[in-house]
């Protein structure tokens, strides 16, 4: 189970999170949409301690991330598969090595079985073969299938994806999506899913939580975020640019000029 | 009250006349602007301290920068010899002729022997790959991990539960630290050799003259001065390039900013270690 409670994140004066809670219970997977810059990737961040919260924290089973020594983080971290949204290969290895990078790190894998890994997971995002191709050479889906493959081959208790459809194409994002279906069924894991696209949002996930200025504005079954009468999620889902956002603004705008502040929205 | 500010060049200056609220608005923006430059500097020897820090603390990583440590010995050190070699191959050259240029008729002939010797060992070997080598590897390590750093390979690094500083830091820093004396003293070796050639077959100066006044004044120390002065510059290029590239943000305008950064403080870095390795062992 993974935990957010209360969390605060600032950069400067921006205010990222601003009370974000959210529990995501074992075995789930879980998709946090909302508007570019919102802090939907700032908030999986804290689960693996790239980031430490301002306030609030984020457990992990129980354990607060922010809170652990740095060899029990590392533990933890071990636990964790995280999919980055550009993939982030690393140039100067093969797609085999990229893969095998998490394995090498621990010390009850031989080459062997660190290498029937890479292969398995190579095979499960249907790249089998791959192990000698430089990153360079692969696709953007094939570079983001790769970047899933290194996060499975750890077989870890939990996945985050961060936006792993995000500039692909529709066939390419639905085959991501089939992947991390099947990825949840092959290895049980539990899953945190940040996108904006609500095809894929509604493909992979169990519950739909929606973050907006800082915290969660709803959070449902992906039936009740599709039957929401919420104005802001309804707006978001059906992608329309008018809505209950637009209205927010335009209130708050009407607001200013009554007290007669400068325009800027806050 | 009013202020003026003058302005154009020397011999014809403009004199703008400034109104009170004018003249204290710019005194603002100028005190505004000197505090934030202030703040950034003091800010930015708090974030190397952490750095610091944190490479200490990934010292005892032994199993992950031991593994990294070899090519990155050949990266910085092996692949650098071509420039520091053609470098050293014209200085050596250089100095020879220069050498007899300037003390014609005023000493003995051998004595070019002695000047290039001296010098290629104990400064421009040194010094002239260093500031080399500071382009070479310290704006290829700042690109490198900048780039790593902007396109969240870094952020990936740890969570496959990897210490960067493990990883990326000490493997670079180690290997300047082991590759620079290594590298200069083929530089040294070069640059006396296109020394005395040119010596043997430019000028007048035989074999035998130039091998004694090469010998007359050489001392051990000599090379040893200019081999710990090169492991000096090998840190210091090293780490800033890590620390740089570390903290790059901003995307490609950010890697380049730091990769010009890196390049120009450890080309003042090296100039300021070749002071003090000259104060605290050439004063005997």
């Amino acid at each position: 189970m993974i935990e957010f409670a209360d969390l605060h994140k600032a950069f400067g004066a921006e205010q990222v999170l601003d009370g974000f809670s959210l529990t995501v219970r074992g075995g789930e997977t879980m998709v946090i949409i909302g508007y570019s810059g919102t802090g939907k990737s700032v908030a999986i961040k804290h689960v693996v301690g790239l980031l430490e919260p301002d306030a609030g924290h984020v457990a992990v089973d129980g354990q607060i991330v922010s809170a652990l020594d740095r060899r029990a983080l590392m533990a933890l971290r071990a636990r964790i598969g995280f999919v980055f949204q550009f993939a982030a290969l690393f140039d100067s290895l093969t797609v085999g090595e990229n893969v095998a990078l998490g394995l090498r790190r621990r010390r009850d894998l031989g080459e062997a079985e660190i290498a029937q890994r890479v292969a398995e997971a190579l095979a499960l995002v249907d790249l089998p073969g791959a192990e000698p191709r430089l990153p360079a050479e692969l696709s953007g889906g094939m570079r983001k299938r790769v970047g899933l493959a290194r996060a499975i081959a750890l077989r870890p208790a939990y996945l985050l994806y961060d936006e792993p459809t995000t500039g692909l194409d529709p066939v390419t994002s639905a085959v991501i999506d089939q992947l991390i279906v099947r990825t949840r069924e092959a290895l049980g894991v539990t899953s945190i899913v940040i996108t904006h696209d609500m095809r894929s949002a509604y493909t992979v996930g169990d519950r739909i939580a929606m973050l907006y200025r800082g915290r969660i504005r709803q959070v449902g079954t992906v039936d009740e975020i599709r039957a929401t009468a919420d104005p802001v999620v309804r707006q978001f889902i059906e992608g329309r640019p008018e809505g209950g956002r637009s209205a927010e603004r335009a209130s708050l705008s009407q607001t200013r000029e009554a007290l007669g502040l400068d325009e800027e929205d806050a | 009250m009013a202020a003026f500010v003058v302005t154009g060049r020397a011999f014809a200056p403009q004199v703008t006349f400034l109104s009170t609220a004018t003249a204290r608005s710019y005194l603002a923006s100028v005190f505004s602007s000197f505090g934030r430059r202030v703040v950034a500097f003091v800010a930015g020897f708090g974030r190397f301290g952490r750095f610091l820090g944190d490479v200490a603390r990934a010292v005892p990583d032994v199993r992950t920068w031991g593994a990294q440590t070899a090519s990155q010995m050949r990266r910085l050190g092996v692949d650098s010899l071509p420039i520091a070699l053609f470098i050293a191959a014209f200085t050596g050259i250089v100095l020879a002729l220069l050498a007899s240029y300037v003390m014609t008729g005023a000493v003995p002939r051998y004595l070019v022997g002695t000047l290039v010797t001296k010098t290629i060992t104990t400064e421009l070997g040194p010094v002239l790959t260093g500031l080399a080598l500071a382009g070479r590897v310290g704006a290829n390590i700042a690109a490198e991990l900048g780039t790593m750093k902007v396109t969240e390979q870094v952020d990936a690094l740890e969570t496959l539960a990897y210490n960067p500083y493990a990883y990326l830091v000490i493997p670079r820093v180690l290997a300047g630290i082991v590759m620079f004396p290594v590298v200069v003293a083929f530089a040294m070796a070069m640059g006396i050799f296109t020394g005395w050639f040119s010596a043997t077959h430019l000028l007048p100066i035989s074999n035998a003259e130039f091998v004694r006044g090469a010998r007359l004044f050489f001392l051990e120390f000599d090379v040893r001065y200019g081999l710990i002065k090169s492991a000096s510059f090998g840190f210091a290029i090293t780490l800033i390039g890590c620390f740089l590239g570390l903290t790059t943000r901003g995307g490609a305008e950010g890697v380049g900013r730091a990769t010009t950064r890196t390049v120009v403080y450890s080309a003042e870095m090296i100039l300021v270690l070749d002071a003090f390795w000259a104060v605290t062992l050439l004063r005997s």
